[in-house]
């Protein structure tokens, strides 16, 4: 054995096949430009010879045949069709001169000579250009149909290259495949046992039915699909705070399930909410524009947050649907791909409309509940609606009733408007708070707010005739909850109100105020208020009784209103003369008054009469207008304003509110998730100079498909979303089908058909089998975008089904499995790794969606976020054992067993995951008690499994749960002496034992021997970290 | 022999072994040859090895640094109460900031307030031969003020703190790119055995101004999770996951690995598959580590007279325990030691938050210095004192600083920084850099050139692009470097 290693791995072949392409593993007889040439030039020469137009060196462009034809600023011709030697391009890679060298010494980039000999023969046989691959329209050759397509393409591929497909793997491990393929979870040792021994012809077509029948299949699509989009629990900004968003992913869910057709899927997504009368489904599903990065740092700057925003939104579209690293064109015309700035604010300009806050917190979202939820919330809705009717009338005697109080308010505002309000000559607070005197004679207070004050407010106009005085609250926009007071429910306490005479003269006197009133006086709700509500009297008492009780309004604030005194007789004033009126405000608190305005009035009439609320500025206003000068909207809007308040309507009115509370209440219980809402007034959208937010000089752009895929149309209205979603899934756009192809493709195969799964640009990959590409893509989109139909195509096709082990010819022929002639092996996702645990277990919960759960996580780990502290509560019962797929995602610290395996934090969109092999994994496999306590559920499981008794017959059956086979007889010897060892020290060390057996929440079955049981557990701990056991092969 | 030693020593003679058989199939040879050939070696990286010895081989320049001591002052420091005299502000107090300074720049919370001058709120004196004026709060670091290379000139593009950070840390404002310990790890390996390339340590300070990090500042990227930073944690076990399960004892665990690392090879004679080879190694890694790093962290050892050089207790979690927790790790061959100091966000109270800071900060940076010195690991270890932005001239709530990236200071010493030399400067009133301003990819960019790395050459191939720490652009600066 010490020798099987000396074959070397690594063999000049191997490093022969990282230098080629996949497509140059075959001879090929004829340069291809797509293939061989195109990639060449764009990695080595675009960057100063392609499409950026600000960055054309020499004049010279090399992505367009008819500008490398011509002559460049240098008078010669880089490409010379036929005559390499007559070709400058062919001098400049070639030529010792570093002065004429190209690749330039400065771009470190290095022409093979294998690459220099294609470009030679390219050139000789015509230097013919063909437009990029992923640009034509996808075109479908003849081959058989179904599955065995991709058997004939991949095998035309491999008799080309003289090598023989691998034969068909066993049925254990082409059954574990499709599971960990289809759902994520490996098949129980009955399901192997079954197909190994079902003789039917159609045995593998039914295990595939079953598995895409099975709710886990939308599941496990989903969790590609989750990375792509970056779906997250959290904003990901700064204070990385949650927002609502996992119906979102429940709806991911249930459309794979459903086999949502992917063009719909793709509409609902982009633009659900533009659809006809959108369902609750279609509008979750809006919520993919509302996935990405957010902030509520202070200090963020709007238009800065608005430019990552749109340039998140169009990265996006570009690596979901288009396989387009537009993202590059944020700053400059794309150096590679024929993508210009215009194009990338223009796709921006789609998104311009959704309605969101730029710096802040989100919005909870729309309430969406389940189908019970859905009945009650009908109940309630039914509710509403009779009492809606009902409200609605007809009422007799309110028209009547409506015209008398229109008479008495217009009486009432002309007697108003008698009172008069002098300008204050000066405004000053006890304690420091700014009095500022307004022109509307109003005095609004800013500054600091203490907690008890005294305002003294001094007139000094000369009013002849003094008979009673009001003071008038009013709410302003700078006051807490609008004001009119202070506090921070926008109430105020007026607790004492005097009005003193002062004469250059005589001493001065204060007056005797009486018949207190006020628009509304508060109730009160304690016992040390010797009025029982917060009365207008208790402010004109002299406080007799007790400082601290006076005048408040709740909860009638944010609106206009008044007290009215009249003072014991009618005072005569002196020209020189002044009032002084003091505020005493001695509640505590901040109970102070935010803007106020004092009146007068010399008419006694006028001072005796009632005070009624005043009516909000927009109603006053159309009752002071003349009844025959009111149009039919400012009556109807007087009408409903009445009603409001029409007393014997009183009753219904309460109703009606008690209703829409109750149901209202009813929908702060169901789940939200945020949604696109269409804003009134899309942003305005500039293409931003080299993606600086700060200049503001950029030409404007409306929305508008990519240029180089779509001719530009000229449409009568605006684009909106729907007509982008509406494009993207047309069989005018190239891109899509393949895009999507391509990823399943990636999931059932360990690599995509074109390696760099984000990017079909000229950086990009060709595909290694690009007819296979093409025909698949044109079959899913013929078929009505059936994803499932892809999926049977390729799972029921031979090449899938081959054996994953390759020989050493082979592996050093073609080490990435481009030929696909085997099929792959990988370790399995973060999310599976964690199910095939809980599952073995017996933990595992089967729930599909809801709220994201809360696995075990070290305390600690989310030391470092703030805006606020956070406690990470571990969930409890049955949602601690949710799949992995349903893990709290916090972008800024996502769990840290999941992040281990590569799970991506989901912070910008993801096509594909690393597969990295850390020491971390061996840490969370081993002490994350998640896993401890799977392995120890795993031994329970062990030690009461039916019909097993001994240790070998236990090891064995735990062998086959794990990995569907029986362990040879080293292997089983190996973990009995594991067995054994820590048997007997658990046995001497019962302590240790018990603490070991206590980890995580649920508990074990009490009747097992603590020894043997924890023995089998550090047994499960092995089996469950065996490469095997995390290897999908 | 300490148990330790003895691990170390058996496993150096199984890679020993195993090399001489040709056993390393994912071994040294195949991975350098590999990134020889292919530059964008990441997918072999993915797949581990025993040992990483990074794509950058040969050196592109003889290195003078071989590691780096980062120290992340997070929050943003006003360059006015620490390393940037500016008497002219002082005379300025109060009075409003002239246009001509403030025009067509970013402003964060200041946004559309009015504009005062606001004076140093802080004594500075001369330090050192060269006469170096600091903040005399910070006299330790005054003390080797000669040995610094002083920066006076630094700019960002960034003006809130997650994004700031990012742009510090990886050169742009987008997640998804690769931290500078990442590319360097990547670019250079490490040469601790037992313990990651890039370690990450936090500390907060007594003002409480707790801004949030999150781990991406710390993320590899698009880099393989090989790269990420490690975060070493004060309380709890130091790496997540460490510990063994209660009741599990060392030997027992060893017991669990023996018989999983026994079982994959056994499985590997039918399969064939060079990656159960690296998940052996992986596991050996693991278990080593989970007695390296408490080793690491355990700082009972250290004589009184370290401790009370930095001015720490064993445990208390402080910046100079971190100081000299980073000493500790240089010393074990990491290549990238990141420590974030947070509280410097002074809104308000800069003169009273920016005298904790003092406390904290001034011994232990100088004790780093010395002890690195000492030990001589000086000369071959960058220390850079940066963070992610500075703060404003102008006052903010009458007694704070915002937000600032038009002019800051950071400095570095050791590893080839030109010591006593203050580059660039900010304009009379702090504002802005006006001579020599640098930016964050030029920062960058010579540290990469002191760790013997041209920074447009240590790039990987991301969405088509050949993706840099220094993004497209990023300048070596000669006067920073002997």
């Amino acid at each position: 054995m010490l020798f099987r290693r000396r074959q070397p791995r690594h063999s000049a072949l191997r490093v022969a096949g990282f230098l080629l392409p996949a497509a140059m593993l075959v001879a090929a007889p004829k340069v291809d430009f797509n293939r061989d040439i195109r990639p060449v030039l764009s990695d080595n020469c675009f960057a100063c010879h392609g499409p950026d137009a600000s960055k054309v060196k020499g004049g010279l462009r090399l992505d367009d045949r008819d500008r490398a034809l011509q002559p460049a600023k240098s008078g010669k011709v880089a490409l010379v069709p036929g005559k390499p030697e007559a070709s400058e391009l062919i001098f400049r890679i070639q030529t010792a001169d570093a002065d004429d060298r190209m690749p330039p010494a400065e771009s470190h980039k290095t022409l093979t000579p294998a690459q220099k000999d294609l470009l030679r023969r390219w050139i000789a046989e015509g230097a013919e250009y063909k437009g990029h691959w992923a640009y034509a329209k996808p075109a479908r050759i003849d081959a058989p149909p179904g599955p065995a397509a991709v058997d004939f393409f991949v095998g035309r591929r491999l008799a080309e290259a003289g090598i023989k497909p691998a034969p068909e793997a066993d049925r254990r491990t082409l059954l574990r495949r499709l599971s960990w393929d289809l759902s994520g979870l490996p098949p129980t040792p009955e399901e192997i046992a079954a197909f190994e021994n079902d003789p039917s012809p159609d045995a593998y077509e039914r295990r595939v039915e079953a598995l895409l029948a099975s709710p886990r299949y939308g599941e496990r699509m989903a969790l590609p699909w989750l990375d792509a989009v970056r779906f997250a629990d959290t904003i990901g900004y700064h204070s990385d705070t949650p927002r609502n968003i996992w119906p979102y992913r429940d709806y991911v869910i249930r459309a794979f399930n459903r086999n949502m057709p992917f063009d719909q899927f793709t509409r609902e997504q982009l633009a659900g909410d533009l659809l006809p009368n959108p369902t609750l489904d279609q509008k979750v599903a809006s919520g993919f524009n509302r996935l990405l990065l957010t902030t509520e740092e202070g200090g963020a700057q709007a238009r800065d947050y608005e430019a990552r925003y749109l340039t998140d939104r169009v990265r996006a579209v570009g690596s979901v649907w288009l396989g387009q690293t537009i993202g590059c064109a944020q700053c400059h015309d794309h150096k590679f791909d024929p993508i210009t700035s215009r194009d990338f604010y223009s796709m921006g300009a789609f998104f311009a409309d959704v309605s969101e806050a730029i710096v802040g917190a989100r919005e909870p979202g729309m309430p969406v509940p389940d189908d019970d939820q859905s009945v009650v919330l009908a109940l309630h809705e039914r509710d509403v609606a009779a009492l809606q009717r009902e409200w609605d009338g007809p009422h007799p005697g309110l028209s009547n009733r409506f015209e008398n109080w229109q008479d008495a308010e217009r009486a009432r505002i002309l007697a108003d408007a008698l009172w008069v309000a002098p300008k204050a000559a000066s405004a000053t607070s006890a304690e420091g708070a700014e009095l500022r005197i307004r022109d509307d004679a109003s005095i609004l207070v800013a500054g600091k707010n203490p907690e008890r004050d005294t305002y003294v407010v001094r007139f000094t106009n000369g009013i002849p005739h003094l008979a009673g005085l009001q003071v008038e609250v009013l709410p302003d926009d700078s006051l807490p909850s609008k004001g009119p007071g202070r506090a921070g429910n926008g109430n105020f306490v007026l607790t004492e109100l005097t009005v003193r005479v002062e004469s250059p003269s005589a001493p001065a006197r204060t007056l005797n105020l009486r018949n207190p009133r006020a628009s509304i006086e508060q109730a009160s709700h304690v016992d040390t208020n010797p009025y029982g509500r917060w009365s207008a009297a208790s402010a004109v008492d002299g406080d007799t009784r007790g400082e601290t009780a006076g005048w408040a309004i709740l909860p009638q604030v944010g609106r206009p209103q008044r007290l009215r005194v009249t003072t014991e007789r009618v005072e005569s004033l002196a020209p020189d003369d002044a009032l002084v009126v003091e505020l005493r405000q001695r509640h505590g608190d901040g109970h102070n008054l935010g803007r106020f305005r004092i009146q007068w009035t010399g008419d006694s009439g006028l001072a005796d009469a009632a005070v009624a609320e005043s009516a909000p500025a927009e109603i006053a206003s159309l009752l002071r207008t003349p009844p025959g000068a009111l149009d039919d909207a400012g009556r109807s809007r007087l009408f409903e304003y009445y009603k409001e308040t029409d007393p014997q309507l009183a009753p219904l009115r309460q109703r009606l509110a008690a209703a829409r509370k109750a149901k209202s209440d009813f929908e702060a219980t169901l789940p939200r998730t945020l949604v696109t809402m269409r804003a009134d007034a899309p942003r305005v959208v500039r293409i931003l100079p080299r993606g600086n937010w700060m200049i503001e000089t950029g030409e404007e752009v409306a929305p508008a498909l990519p240029a180089f895929l779509a001719p530009q149309r000229t449409a009568p209205a605006r684009l909106t979303r729907l007509d982008l979603a509406d494009w993207i899934v047309s069989p005018e756009n190239p891109l899509t089908a393949r895009v999507i192809v391509n990823r399943v493709w990636r999931q059932f195969f360990g690599t995509g058909l074109s390696k760099v799964a984000d990017d079909f640009g000229a950086q990009g990959e060709p595909p290694s089998h690009p007819e296979l590409l093409d025909w698949l893509a044109c079959e899913f989109r013929d078929s009505g975008w059936d994803l499932k139909h892809l999926v049977r195509l390729i799972v029921l096709s031979g090449t899938y089904r081959q054996d994953s082990k390759a020989s050493r010819e082979l592996m050093a022929r073609d080490p990435d499995n481009r030929l696909l002639a085997r099929q792959g092996r990988w370790r399995i996702e973060a999310e599976l790794v964690r199910d095939q645990a809980l599952s073995l277990g017996g933990l595992l919960v089967a729930d599909i969606g809801g709220p994201s759960a809360k696995p075990y996580q070290p305390p600690g780990y989310w030391e470092n976020l703030n805006f606020p502290v956070r406690d990470y509560d571990a969930s409890p019962g049955a949602q601690q054992y949710r799949r992995g797929l349903y893990t709290w995602w916090q972008r800024s610290y996502v769990h840290p067993s999941l992040l281990a395996f590569d799970a991506p934090t989901r912070e910008e969109c993801a096509a594909e995951r690393n597969r990295s092999n850390i020491p971390q994994q061996a840490l969370v496999l081993l002490n994350d008690p998640s896993y401890v306590e799977a392995a120890r559920g795993f031994a329970v499981r062990i030690l009461k499994a039916p019909a097993t008794e001994g240790d070998a017959a236990r090891a064995d059956w735990a062998w086959r749960q794990v990995l569907g086979r029986a362990p040879s007889a080293s292997e089983r010897k190996t973990v009995l002496a594991l067995l054994e060892k820590h048997r007997s020290e658990f046995r001497s060390d019962p302590e240790s034992a018990g603490r070991f057996l206590k980890m995580g929440a649920t508990p074990p079955p009490p009747d097992l021997d603590a020894a043997s049981l924890a023995a089998w557990t550090d047994v499960a701990r092995a089996l469950l970290s065996l490469h095997e056991t995390l290897t999908r092969s | 022999m300490s148990p330790i030693q003895e691990l170390l020593q058996a496993r150096q003679q199984r890679q020993t072994r195993r090399v001489f058989l040709g056993q390393a199939s994912q071994g040294l040879g195949a991975l350098a040859l590999a990134s020889l050939l292919r530059p964008d070696a990441v997918r072999a990286a993915t797949s581990g090895s025993d040992h990483w010895e990074g794509v950058v081989n040969p050196m592109h320049f003889a290195p003078k640094a071989r590691r780096v001591i980062w120290l992340t002052q997070a929050g943003g420091p006003s360059h006015l109460e620490t390393f940037d005299p500016k008497p002219k502000l002082a005379e300025m107090h109060g009075q409003p900031m002239p246009d001509s300074f403030t025009k067509g720049r970013q402003i964060a919370q200041l946004q559309g307030q009015k504009l005062l001058c606001y004076g140093p709120q802080l004594k500075f004196q001369k330090f050192g031969r060269n006469g170096i004026e600091l903040c005399e709060l910070f006299p330790q670091i005054g003390s080797v003020a000669d040995e610094i290379c002083w920066i006076r000139s630094m700019t960002t593009e960034a003006i809130n703190h997650d994004p700031a950070h990012m742009f510090m840390n990886t050169g742009s404002q987008i997640a998804g790119r690769p931290s500078m310990g990442s590319w360097l790890t990547y670019g250079l390996g490490s040469d601790a055995r037992n313990l990651p390339g890039f370690v990450v340590l936090t500390s907060l300070g007594r003002g409480g101004q707790n801004q949030p990090i999150a781990a991406r500042q710390w993320a590899p990227g698009f880099l393989p999770s090989r790269f990420q930073g490690v975060h070493l944690r004060g309380k709890g076990d130091p790496v997540l996951y460490l510990g063994n399960p209660d009741g599990i004892t060392r030997s027992r665990q060893k017991d669990v690995v023996d018989t999983v690392n026994r079982l994959n090879r056994e499985h590997d004679a039918v399969v064939d598959d060079p990656e159960i080879a690296t998940r052996i190694t992986q596991y050996e890694m693991a278990f080593q580590m989970q007695a390296s790093v408490p080793e690491l962290m355990d700082l009972s050892a250290e004589p009184r007279s370290i401790l009370e050089l930095y001015g720490c207790q064993p445990g208390d979690g402080s910046f100079a325990s971190n100081c000299l927790l980073a000493r500790r790790l240089a010393e074990r061959g990491v290549r990238f030691i990141q420590l974030y100091h947070k509280d410097w966000d002074h809104h308000g109270g800069v003169k009273q938050g920016v005298e904790f800071k003092a406390q904290e900060v001034d011994r232990a940076a100088m004790a780093l210095i010395t002890d690195l010195r000492q030990r001589d690991l000086l000369r071959d270890t960058l220390i850079v004192w940066a963070g992610e932005f500075g703060r404003t001239p102008m006052s903010q709530g009458g007694d704070g600083r915002d937000h600032h990236n038009a002019g800051f200071t950071v400095w570095m010493c050791g590893g080839g920084a030109r010591p006593g030399t203050v580059y660039g400067a900010t304009d009379e009133l702090g504002y802005a850099a006006v001579e020599n301003p640098i930016d964050v990819h030029d920062l960058h960019a010579t540290m990469l050139r002191l760790l013997g790395i041209e920074h447009t050459r240590l790039s990987v191939k991301f969405q088509g692009l050949d993706a840099r720490l220094t993004g497209i652009a990023g300048r070596v600066v000669p006067e920073l470097m002997t």
